[in-house]
């Protein structure tokens, strides 16, 4: 996988998943459920995220509940990358099987601001700001789970998989 | 080196009989379940898929979460999934509560690996059955192929002991161990319900255990099943498997929590471990009580929220709303006259289904405080980002209901 650059977008620690999006618009088109990502926190926010940006956050990102909505909204507003120090369980692997790449690093949460630019390396899990020429270290995902990001989700990989016979 | 009852299942279940906690196996599904929260994307998923659902005895499709259609776009959600339902004969259960309560009730079996798309499919647990929660995607792939793959998860074994006072229930239990564990606490972990404190919890209280279970970071809750879980099985022809863990399993955490010593809980704004004594918010106002939710809005808590209600009359300025969690359960309450004090006491009966719980109904306002008997305060999951919800036992949302500010259940 190519490597991630991006513009950060920076959130705390216990991100749920009512925050990322609130239960209520679960039912909406998806194209109109993006415009909610985040309101409780920043109802501005689908508006000024641009294609391309990424969010670093803190501990248990995407706790609570189950919905898929949760990572294909951010990935509908065009983000590319989700580094945090933590995530909770059902939302990596939601991220996985949407194609999302998604690393664990504790380490640069504190490292960097809103704004700054990184660069992710999802196969190594290695993260760069090049501004301050620094360099760190996150979880690496197994290989099958690398394929299934790599083949755009699980859906797509499935279905190449069935090709291949 | 003996094994947990979730590595016995989850071995039993992938065909395999030497893995332990940390190995991946793709494993076998006895059963999947979606509900209308996430279903219309699962359906979007399966149907890029090409493929016929594996084994349509084996899937359940619930609509509770916007039921009846609160929302044009619920109604189209319910419209897609009855025809899915029906195009496929999967197992449709249109308004008959919530899906977790529905599926204890009619589906699920001590032993089984059941999948649903939400993530409180952890309750099963409380018979004995590996269960968790994914997304809709990993829902669809179980749907064409009926297999997942799963990394076998560490136990921690929480060890109950004694039995609990009065006034203090199974709610409190788990608020306590999630308050200590932390929300993330037991992330890709495994809860164990053991010690000679867990034969004296009910069924009922083993679901309300398992079903928070989550809220802590963990993949599922579980009890082993015993002579209780027989009694939850007495009118059901199959009776599953009975895993137990055995005596030299590994556990990767071992806590005790001394039932004689516990007292009222209370999670607060807005973080589920936010908990603290009830006595600690006490004289809180109030604006809305709610009792129901796949937590809590079982036949024992309607008991125990009658006894309270018998004869009284709600807070003048508090809204009590009451859901109970299933068809099943409303027709045994109106059996037992336990709508009829709801009634007089003033509150508002909803028909089964998450309601509140979600917020698919009785929102709340800016600055309005909601207490529950459900598992989840997060900011904004109830209505305005600035409402505030506590979460406790039933018998604590009921005298607060009574009182029109929290209150202490033991007076
Ligand atoms: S009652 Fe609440 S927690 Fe339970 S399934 Fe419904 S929305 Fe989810």
């Amino acid at each position: 996988m190519t490597v991630i650059t991006g513009r950060i977008w920076k959130f705390g620690h216990g991100i749920d998943t009512d925050i990322i999006i609130p239960a209520r618009y679960l039912i909406l088109p998806l194209e109109e459920m993006k415009h909610k990502a985040m309101e409780p926190l920043d109802p501005e926010f689908a508006a000024k995220v641009n294609p391309g940006d990424v969010i670093v956050a803190g501990r248990n990102f995407g706790c609570g509940s189950s919905r898929e909505q949760a990572p294909a909204v951010l990935r509908d507003l065009g983000i590319k990358a989700i580094v945090a120090a933590s995530f909770a369980r059902i939302f990596f692997r939601n991220a996985v099987n949407l194609g999302l790449p998604v690393v664990e690093c504790e380490a640069v949460y504190d490292q960097v601001r809103e704004g700054d630019v990184v660069e992710i390396q999802p196969d190594s899990g290695r993260i760069r700001i090049p501004a301050k020429a620094e360099e760190y270290s996150g979880s690496r995902l197994p290989d099958f789970l690398l394929k299934i990001i790599n083949d755009g989700g699980l859906i797509p990989h499935l279905i190449l998989e069935n090709r291949k016979g | 080196m003996g094994k947990t009852m979730v590595e016995k299942i989850l071995n039993q279940a992938g065909g395999s009989r030497d893995l332990s906690a940390g190995d991946i196996v793709m494993a076998r599904v006895s059963c999947l379940m979606t509900n209308d929260a996430v279903g219309e994307l699962t359906v979007q998923a399966f149907e890029a898929l090409g493929r016929r659902p594996w084994d349509q005895n084996r899937i359940a499709v619930v609509l509770d979460h916007y039921i009846p259609a609160t929302t044009e776009n619920a109604a189209r959600t319910h419209k897609l999934l009855r025809d899915f339902s029906r195009k496929y004969g999967l197992h449709l259960f249109d308004q008959q509560g919530v899906c977790h309560q529905l599926m204890l009730e009619k589906f699920v079996l001590p032993g089984d690996l059941v999948i649903g798309t939400d993530s409180h499919t952890c309750t099963y647990g409380g018979i004995g059955a590996f269960a968790t929660g994914v997304g809709s995607t990993d829902g669809a792939a179980v749907m064409a192929t009926g297999e997942i793959w799963l990394k076998i998860p560490e136990t921690v074994r929480i060890d109950l002991q004694g039995r609990l006072p009065d006034h203090v229930h199974p709610k409190d239990i788990i608020l306590k161990v999630i308050g200590d564990l932390g929300a993330e606490g037991a992330t890709y972990q495994a809860l164990q319900f053991s010690g000679e404190g867990a034969a004296g919890i009910s069924n009922e209280g083993r679901f309300t255990l398992c079903n928070m279970a989550i809220e802590a970071g963990a993949k599922t809750g579980i009890f082993e099943p015993d002579a209780v879980t027989e009694s939850f099985l007495k009118d059901r022809q199959a009776k599953g498997i009975f895993f137990k863990s055995d005596p030299d399993a590994e556990y990767c955490r071992q806590m005790t929590v001394s039932l004689d010593r516990l007292g009222p809980q209370i999670s607060c704004p807005w973080s589920v471990d936010r908990v603290v004594p009830v006595e600690e918010v006490r004289g809180t106002r109030i604006d809305q009580a709610f009792i129901g939710s796949c937590t809590n809005g079982r036949i024992g808590d309607l008991r125990i929220a009658a006894q309270i209600l018998d004869g009284k009359r709600i807070h003048p300025e508090t809204r009590l709303l009451i859901t109970p969690a299933s068809q099943d359960i409303y027709r045994q309450a109106v059996l037992e006259g336990l709508i009829q004090i709801f009634i007089d006491s003033g509150a508002v009966i909803c028909n089964p289904g998450c309601s509140a719980c979600f917020g698919g109904q009785g929102m709340l306002w800016e600055g309005e405080v909601c207490i529950g008997t459900h598992n989840r305060n997060f900011k904004a999951r109830m209505g305005h980002k600035d409402s505030r919800v506590y979460l406790a036992s039933p018998e604590t949302v009921a005298v607060s209901a009574v009182a029109g500010r929290i209150e202490d259940p033991r007076g």
